[in-house]
C-alpha cells in the first residue's frame, strides 16, 4: 500500500461519513455544511488523482457556489431550518435496503473487474487540461456555456413571482417537526425566517427579489 | 469566395425567419433586417460575379473551361445508384441571376418603405419578400433539378402569398388561386419532365445530365419528351402562351411584389430552367423549335393584348409576358441572347412596374384614364420612367436596344421557319411595345390630369430606387457591345457555359436588322403619338374603336372563357360531370350495392354467431379483468416521486444482480 | 495507486446519495443528495480517465461538464423548490403529489 492509497482511503473515510451525515442529519443547515466537507474530500480525491484544475473548480463551483444557493434556498423557503421530521413515509426499510444493495452490487463489481488495476497517475496541469479545452473541446464547451445561460433564464422565469399572484402563503404546520422543541437560536439569529411555531411575518415580494 | 456563395440565399433565408418572429418588436417591423440582409446578399453576388466573370474572361483568354464550382452534399439515397442531394452550382449563369435577384430585390425592400408604409401586415409583407428572395436564389444556385424543383415550388407559394397580400378582396384571392392553380398545372409538366430526365441519366444532378448528353448515352425519344415535358413548366411559371392568363390577374398584389415577381424573378424561372438546361436543349432540336415557336407566338400575342389594357399594370403585366416571349424564342437558338436579355429586362421592366406604382400611389387609381398630366406634378417618376420605357422600346443605345438586337440577330442567322418566324414576330414586336409604351406615355403623363384629388410626387424612399435602376437601364446594354475586338472581355464571355460555345457562337451585329427594326420602333412611335398625342381616353381612345379586334383582345382571345366556361363548367362540371354522375350510378352503385347486400347476408350470420357469442364475451372478460386489476394497480401511482425513484433503482439493482449472475 | 479505492469512494458517495433521495422529506435535502450522487459520478469519471490515459483527457473534461450541468441543475432545482413552496406553502416532497391516482 502506497502512499498515495493511503490518502485515497483517508479521503474515502472523511468523505464517506460526512455524506453519510449530511443524509442522516436531522438539522438542514448542519446537512449544507456536512455538504461542504463532502464536497471538499471530493476536491482532495481528485487533487490525489492529479486532476489539479477540477480539484480547485470543484472547490470554487461546489462548495463556493451551490452551497451558498442551497443556504439561500433554505432561507428563501422559510423552511423549517431547526430539527425537523427526519423520514418520508416510505421510512427507513426501502432506502437502506435498495442504496445498501446497491452498493454491495457496484463493491462486487469494481472488486471483481479493477481489483488487481492499477493507476499510472500523471498529474494534469491546468495548462495541459486548458489546452485540450480550448481547441478540440472548444465546442462542447460553448454548448455548455449555453446551456448555462439557459439555466439562468430558467431560473429566473421560475423564480419571480407573477405580478398579480398574492403573498406567500401560510406555512403549513405540518411541516414542523413535532418530535422535537426548535433549537431557540434558529429563528432569532436569522432575521426573516420565522420559525414554524411563531406568528409568520406578513412577507412581501422583496423576499424573492 | 464562390465557396460561401450558398450564404447568399441563406442570408435571405435567415432573414425571413428573424422577421417573421421578431419582427413586429423592431423599430423598423423588419424591414431594416431584410434590407440589410440583402445589402450583404448584393455585395456578396458582386464579389462571386467578379470572380466568376474574370475566370472567364481568363478562359477565353487562354482556351479553357468555363467556370463552374458544385458543392454538394447528399441528403438521402433513393436507390444504390441515386440519391437526392443538396448543392450549390455557380457558374456564369448563376452569378448573374445573382446579381439581378438580388439587385432589384434590394430595390424593391427599400422601395417598399414607402408604398407599404402603415400596411397593417407590414412586417408580415417583409418577412414574405425575405422568403421569396431566398426561394429564388434556392431555385438559382441548386446544382441538381430536385433542389432546383423546391426551390420552384417555394417561389410559387411566396407568389400565392404575396398577390394575395390584400386577400381581404375576394377578387384578390382568386387572382392568387388562379396564378397557383395555373402555375401548377404547368408543373404537373416540369415534374414529369425531371423524372424523365431521371430516367434517362439515372441522376438529378445537372453537371451529370449534361455530361451524360455530351457522352451521347441517351435514349432520343425519351429525353425529347422529358425536354417537351419541361416547357409546360416553364409556359406556366413564364407565363407563356397558353398558360399566360394568370400574369395580368396577379397584378392584384401590391406593386413592388409585381415589380419583384412579375418582372425580375419569378417569371424568369423558367427562362432560367432552359438556360441552366441549355447544352441538354441544344441536342435535341425538337425540342428547341417548340421553344422558339411558344416563345414567338406569346411575345405577338401578349404584345396585341397590352393595346387594349386600360389599367397601367396590366399594360406593363402584357409587356412583361411579350418580353419573356422574346427570352423564350432566343432561347430556341441562342443561349447569350435569351439570356442577356433577361438581364436587361429584370432591371428596366423592375424600374418600369416601380414608377407604376409610384403614379398609382400619386393618382389613387389603377386607370390611365384617370391620370394625365402627370409630368409636371411628379417629374422624378417621370423621368426614370421614361428611360425605363425607352429601354424597353430598344431604343438605341439603351439596355433593351442590344438585347433585343441580339435576339434578332441571332434569330436571322438560325435561320429555317423557327428563326425566320422569331425574326419576323419579333421586329413586329418591336414596333407594337413601341406603340403601346407610347400610348402609356402619353396617356399617364400628358394633358390635364383626370384623376380625383391632388397627386404629388412621392417619398424618398419610393423615388430612390427607380433612379438606382435607371443607370442599369441606361448603360447595362454596353456590357454586350456587338463588337468582335470587345467581345473576349463581354456579357457573352462572363455568362458561357462552355468556352466551346463562346467560341461558336459570336455575337455579331447586322447593320440592316437594326436599321429595320430602329425603322419599325419609330414608325410605332410616330404612330403612338399622332393616336394619343391628346390623351383621348374611354370611349375617345381609338384601340378601343376598333370593334372586333378591340372586343377579341379585350376579352384576352377568349383564352379565360375557354378555360372557366369551357373546360372548367361546361366540360368539366356538365359534360364530365354528368358522365361521372350516371357511371356512378348505373355501374359502380350497382356493384357496390349487391357487394354491399352480399355482404350484411354474411356479416349479420358472423354477428349472430361469432361475434355476439364468442368474441363479445371474451372482450368484456378481457375488459372486466383489466378494469378490476388497473383498480388495483392504480393504488401504486401514489405520486410520491421517491417511491418510483426507489422502485426503479431497486430494478436496477436486480437487473445487475440478473446479469452478474447470468 | 489501486484504482479499486476512488471507484470505492465513487461507490460510497453514490449510494449515500441515493439513500438521501429516497429517504429524506425535505425537498432541498433530496437536491443536496442529488449533488452527492453528481460528484461520485465525476469522481468516476476521473478515475476511469485517468486508466485510459487518453491525450484529450476526456475523463476530466467531461466531469468538468458535469460539474457545470449540476450547477445549472442545482440553480433550476432550486427555483422548482421555491415554486413549489410559494404554490403549496410547503417544501415536502410527498406533498407535491398532484399526479397520483
Amino acid at each position: 500500500m502506497t502512499l498515495p492509497d493511503v490518502i485515497m482511503l483517508a479521503i474515502t473515510v472523511l468523505g464517506g461519513s460526512a455524506a453519510l451525515l449530511v443524509v442522516t442529519s436531522r438539522n438542514v443547515v448542519h446537512s449544507a455544511l456536512f455538504l461542504v466537507v463532502a464536497l471538499l474530500s471530493v476536491a482532495g480525491a481528485f487533487l490525489a488523482l492529479g486532476a489539479e484544475f477540477l480539484a480547485w473548480a470543484q472547490v470554487l463551483v461546489y462548495v463556493g457556489a451551490v452551497v451558498i444557493l442551497i443556504l439561500f434556498g433554505l432561507m428563501l423557503t422559510r423552511a423549517p431550518i431547526g430539527p425537523m421530521a427526519q423520514h418520508n413515509e416510505l421510512g427507513k426499510a426501502l432506502p437502506i435496503a435498495v442504496s445498501g444493495g446497491f452498493f454491495a452490487v457496484l463493491i462486487t463489481l469494481i472488486f471483481g473487474s479493477f481489483g488487481d488495476t492499477t493507476l499510472e497517475l500523471v498529474p494534469v496541469s491546468p495548462g495541459m487540461l486548458g489546452e485540450v479545452l480550448y481547441i478540440p473541446w472548444a465546442l462542447p464547451f460553448m454548448a455548455l456555456g449555453f446551456l448555462l445561460t439557459v439555466a439562468l433564464i430558467g431560473a429566473v422565469v421560475l423564480a419571480r413571482r407573477e405580478e398579480g399572484e398574492g403573498p406567500l402563503p401560510e406555512p403549513d404546520p405540518e411541516l414542523a417537526d413535532v418530535s422535537r422543541e426548535p433549537v431557540p437560536t434558529d429563528a432569532s439569529t436569522n432575521p426573516g425566517v420565522s420559525a414554524p411555531s411563531e406568528e409568520p411575518a406578513p412577507v412581501t415580494g422583496e423576499v424573492t427579489r | 469566395m464562390s465557396q460561401v456563395a450558398w450564404l447568399i440565399p441563406a442570408l435571405p433565408a435567415a432573414s425571413a425567419l428573424a422577421i417573421i418572429f421578431f419582427g413586429k418588436r423592431m423599430p423598423k417591423g423588419g424591414a431594416e433586417v431584410g434590407i440589410l440582409s440583402l445589402a450583404i446578399a448584393f455585395v456578396l453576388a458582386v464579389v462571386v460575379a467578379i470572380e466568376v466573370f474574370s475566370a472567364n474572361v481568363a478562359a477565353v483568354a487562354d482556351g479553357g473551361e468555363a467556370f463552374l464550382t458544385t458543392v454538394g452534399v447528399e441528403l438521402f439515397p433513393i436507390s444504390a445508384e441515386a440519391g437526392i442531394n443538396a448543392g450549390i452550382r455557380i457558374d456564369g449563369l448563376s452569378a448573374m441571376m445573382f446579381l439581378l435577384v438580388t439587385f432589384v430585390s434590394l430595390m424593391v425592400h427599400i422601395y417598399s418603405l414607402g408604398y407599404m408604409a402603415g400596411e397593417e401586415r407590414f412586417t408580415w409583407y417583409f418577412g414574405l419578400l425575405s422568403l421569396f428572395t431566398m426561394s429564388m436564389l434556392i431555385l438559382v444556385v441548386a446544382d441538381n433539378l430536385m433542389l432546383l424543383l423546391v426551390g420552384w415550388e417555394l417561389v410559387g407559394v411566396c407568389s400565392f402569398l404575396l398577390i394575395g397580400f390584400w386577400w381581404e378582396q375576394k377578387s384578390n384571392s382568386n387572382a392568387a388561386i388562379k396564378a397557383f392553380l395555373t402555375t401548377k398545372s404547368g408543373d404537373v409538366g416540369l415534374v414529369v419532365g425531371v423524372i424523365t430526365l431521371w430516367s434517362v441519366f439515372g441522376t438529378f444532378d445537372i453537371s451529370q445530365i449534361i455530361a451524360g448528353v455530351e457522352a451521347g448515352a441517351y435514349n432520343e425519344g425519351l429525353l425529347t419528351f422529358g425536354l417537351v415535358a419541361l416547357v409546360l413548366g416553364v409556359v406556366g411559371k413564364s407565363a407563356q402562351f397558353p398558360l399566360h392568363t394568370w400574369l395580368p390577374d396577379a397584378m392584384a398584389g401590391p406593386t413592388p411584389v409585381s415589380a419583384l415577381i412579375h418582372a425580375a424573378t419569378m417569371v424568369t424561372a423558367g427562362v432560367f430552367l432552359i438556360a441552366r438546361l441549355y447544352p441538354v436543349y441544344s441536342a435535341v432540336p425538337a425540342a428547341q423549335a417548340t421553344i422558339a415557336v411558344i416563345g414567338a407566338i406569346t411575345l405577338l400575342m401578349a404584345g396585341l393584348l397590352a393595346l387594349v389594357q386600360d389599367d397601367v399594370k396590366k399594360v406593363l403585366a402584357y409587356s412583361t409576358i411579350s418580353q419573356l416571349g422574346y427570352m423564350v424564342a432566343a432561347l430556341g437558338f441562342s443561349y447569350t441572347a435569351g439570356i442577356f436579355h433577361l438581364f436587361t429586362h429584370g432591371f428596366f421592366k423592375a424600374l418600369l412596374f416601380l414608377g407604376a406604382g409610384s403614379i398609382i400611389h400619386a393618382a389613387h387609381s389603377n386607370n390611365m384614364s384617370d391620370m394625365g398630366g402627370l409630368a409636371k406634378v411628379m417629374p422624378r417618376t417621370f423621368y426614370t420612367f421614361l428611360i425605363g420605357s425607352l429601354a424597353l422600346m430598344a431604343v438605341p443605345p439603351l439596355a433593351g436596344f442590344w438585347s433585343k438586337d441580339e435576339i434578332l440577330v441571332e434569330a436571322a442567322a438560325a435561320g429555317a421557319y423557327t428563326g425566320n418566324l422569331v425574326l419576323v414576330l419579333g421586329a413586329i414586336g418591336g414596333a407594337i411595345t413601341v406603340f403601346y409604351m407610347t400610348r402609356v406615355l402619353y396617356l399617364v403623363f400628358a394633358g390635364e390630369f383626370r384623376g380625383y384629388g391632388h397627386p404629388h410626387e412621392s417619398p424618398q424612399t419610393m423615388t430612390a430606387p427607380p433612379v438606382a435602376l435607371a443607370v442599369p437601364s441606361l448603360f447595362i446594354g454596353l456590357i454586350n457591345l456587338p463588337l468582335p475586338a470587345f467581345q473576349p472581355y463581354a456579357f457573352s464571355a462572363w455568362t458561357m457555359f462552355s468556352t466551346e460555345y463562346w467560341v461558336t457562337h459570336p455575337i455579331e451585329f447586322s447593320p440592316l436588322i437594326a436599321f429595320v427594326a430602329v425603322t419599325l420602333a419609330a414608325a410605332g412611335f410616330v404612330v403612338g403619338r399622332l393616336m394619343y398625342r391628346d390623351a383621348p381616353v374611354g370611349d375617345a381612345d381609338p384601340m378601343l374603336r376598333l370593334g372586333l379586334p378591340t372586343r377579341i383582345l379585350q376579352e384576352k382571345y377568349y383564352l379565360d372563357r375557354l378555360y372557366t366556361d369551357l373546360i372548367t363548367l361546361t366540360l368539366v362540371r356538365d359534360k364530365l360531370g354528368a358522365a361521372s354522375v350516371w357511371l356512378n350510378d348505373r355501374v359502380i352503385d350497382r356493384i357496390v350495392y349487391l357487394a354491399g347486400a352480399g355482404t350484411v347476408g354474411f356479416g349479420r350470420g358472423l354477428y349472430d354467431v361469432a361475434d355476439q357469442k364468442g368474441i363479445d364475451g371474451l372482450v368484456n372478460g378481457v375488459g372486466q379483468s383489466t378494469r378490476w386489476s388497473g383498480g388495483r394497480l392504480r393504488l401504486a401511482q401514489s405520486g410520491n416521486v421517491q417511491l418510483y425513484a426507489g422502485a426503479m433503482l431497486a430494478g436496477v439493482v436486480v437487473l445487475a444482480v440478473v446479469f452478474a449472475v447470468g | 495507486m489501486q484504482a479499486a479505492y476512488p471507484l470505492t469512494f465513487a461507490a460510497l458517495l453514490f449510494c449515500v446519495g441515493v439513500y438521501g433521495v429516497l429517504s429524506r422529506r425535505h425537498a432541498v435535502l433530496v437536491l443536496m443528495s442529488v449533488e452527492l450522487m453528481l460528484a461520485a459520478v465525476t469522481v468516476n469519471l476521473v478515475t476511469f480517465g485517468a486508466m485510459v490515459g487518453d491525450a484529450l483527457y476526456t475523463g476530466q473534461v467531461f466531469a468538468l461538464f458535469v460539474m457545470a450541468v449540476g450547477a445549472a441543475e442545482v440553480g433550476i432545482g432550486l427555483a422548482i423548490v421555491l415554486l413549489i413552496y410559494r404554490n403549496r406553502a410547503s417544501v415536502n416532497i410527498d406533498d407535491a403529489d398532484l399526479m397520483k391516482y
